[in-house]
């Protein structure tokens, strides 16, 4: 590009950088003070608010109630995403419009609205367990990432190779694991990952579908945040970054972080 | 045989979304319109009560400043970053997605750490000499627009790079070869061009914080009330689930008519479009 940019355009954006990064850094220093409150700079090092984590019952409970939560909605997303993604790519011509705008639902409607309504017409309605409708809600909240991820990603398949196999008597359930498949794992593993972090980061529906003996993480970091005021908060929030930047870098190895900017 | 194929594949999407989506938010918006006391009873005491008219307009003002400080802020940068050299973009997208991919709470809590009584601002402004004593800058709507415009820069910035990288390169150099000034091609060539997207952006900006609950819950507590944390405490602490779906209903419509409506003015204000 020859065209030049105005210096203080140059300087506006360091500072916009700089107010995106630092918050977080000030969060990780945090949660390596050695105090029993909230601090920053951090005085004195310690990770004994790491260890803290996992001497509370609670947090130890809801971080595996987040992990199983968002695998199980994930692959629930992801086995029923793919052939509904398949079908928009493949078979466009037979499947209404409104089909697409359908699957982008979860993300018109408002989080807090479909929590609450899966709390009241579904787990309170029909006596059912708050698991499922927690399940369920979070498959939904992520399926619209897997339709736009997978759809991308097929957008760029070419589908004759497909039609070569099926016309060499391949079935079709064996074209689409040995074909199909193998052509879009890039797309699934991204998918997969944008999913997985997506859920394990939501309030919005969770805090409807919560409660006693069941909670999820980030929840559970809200309602530690009212009654305490120390660094086990930042601790935790460290990790949710080190999983964050696990994330990005499988990202950026399957579809290129760019992708994101689309 | 062929035509069934395609459904065959997209039902069970399809049967998740409706059976776990559609109807459950349809039951609940249709409960707002049978109650004893008539079709819209709810609604007038909605909008008849004060208190819930000013969270409703408090909602609306805080998403508007929102989406216009995150507009300005995330354009401005977007175009520095939709022109910057390889390697830098790819730094500064990853610095743009960082904080997109870390949860809402954990970007809450830093402003929590940042703004508290004894916070990192307050500690600094207070060892500066610049103020007396603790000045308290949580718990109010200043906190939490600042902490949403931290949420929300990142979208906009990620959004508006996809769109500004979109804008054909011949476009700009034409403007710049036929003797307009750099400013002139930003004003008249680009910014036009960025229009549908800058709409995209604000749509995006606008519904999340008009329906957000974790930041105004910790940044604006019972003292600035919002739309979503006026929900919550209706659905769950006072357990009136009429008045809490009236909400979800307004929520909806709302969302629903700004999705529509905004979509519909950039298509027609696309210049690209012939």
């Amino acid at each position: 590009m020859t065209q030049k940019i105005h210096p203080l355009l140059i300087a506006g954006t360091v500072l916009v950088f700089m107010f995106l990064v630092g918050p977080l850094i000030i969060v990780l220093g945090a949660a390596l003070s050695d105090t029993t409150y909230l601090t920053f700079p951090p005085q004195g090092l310690s990770l004994r608010w790491f260890e803290n984590i996992f001497q509370i019952d609670a947090f130890r409970r809801t971080i595996v109630t987040s992990l199983q939560i968002a695998f199980l909605s994930t692959m629930i997303a992801l086995v029923i995403g793919i052939p509904a993604a398949y079908a928009l790519n493949r078979h466009r011509i037979q499947l209404p419009g409104w089909l697409s705008t359908l699957f982008i639902l979860p993300v018109l409607v408002p989080e807090l609205v479909l929590g609450f309504s899966l709390l009241k017409n579904l787990a309170v309605q029909f006596n059912s367990p708050i698991y499922i409708s927690l399940l369920f809600g979070h498959s939904l909240l992520v399926l619209p990432y897997v339709v736009r991820v997978i759809s991308a990603s097929l957008a760029s398949f070419d589908f004759s190779i497909e039609e070569a196999a099926i016309s060499l008597g391949s079935p079709p359930l064996k074209t689409f694991f040995t074909i199909l498949l193998p052509n879009v794992r890039s797309g699934v593993i991204a998918a997969f990952i944008l999913a997985f972090i997506t859920s394990i980061n939501d309030v919005s529906i969770s805090i409807f579908l919560t409660g006693p003996g069941l909670s999820t993480l980030p929840i559970q970091l809200l309602a530690h945040m009212e009654q305490f005021f120390d660094p086990t908060v930042a601790s935790v929030s460290v990790l949710l970054m080190i999983l964050t930047v696990a994330v990005m870098a499988i990202v950026e190895r399957t579809l290129g972080l760019t992708f994101l900017a689309k | 045989m062929k035509r069934f194929a395609g459904w065959t594949l997209a039902s069970p999407a399809t049967l998740l979304v409706v059976v776990f989506l559609v109807l459950p938010v349809l039951a609940t918006i249709v409960t707002t319109f049978t109650t004893p006391a008539g079709p819209f009873a709810t609604y007038q005491s909605f909008f008849g009560s004060g208190f819930r008219r000013t969270v409703l307009m408090r909602t609306i003002q805080v998403s508007l400043a929102t989406t216009a400080i995150a507009l300005v802020i995330g354009f401005l940068t977007a175009y520095v970053v939709s022109r910057a050299p390889g390697w830098l973009k790819s730094i500064l997208i990853i610095a743009a997605v960082f904080p997109l991919l870390t949860g809402v709470v954990v970007r809450s809590f830093a402003w929590l750490i940042i703004l508290g009584k004894n916070g990192i601002l307050n500690s600094t402004l207070l060892s500066l000499g610049l103020i007396g004593e603790p000045m308290s800058m949580l718990y109010t709507q200043g906190a939490v627009i600042v902490a949403m415009v931290y949420l929300f820069v990142p979208l906009m910035i990620l959004t508006l790079v996809g769109v500004l990288e979109g804008i054909p390169d011949d476009l700009i150099q034409a403007s710049a070869s036929l003797g307009a000034k750099p400013s002139a091609t930003f004003l008249q060539v680009t910014l036009p061009l960025a229009v549908p997207g800058l709409i995209v952006g604000a749509v995006l900006v606008f519904t999340g914080s008009f329906t957000s609950y974790a930041t105004p819950q910790l940044l604006g507590g019972e003292q600035v009330m919002m739309m979503g944390t006026l929900m919550y405490q209706q659905a769950m602490v006072t357990f009136d689930w009429v008045a809490a779906s009236t909400i979800a209903a307004v929520m909806v419509v709302i969302t629903i008519a700004i999705v529509l409506l905004m979509t519909r003015v950039a298509r027609r204000l696309n210049p690209m479009a012939v």
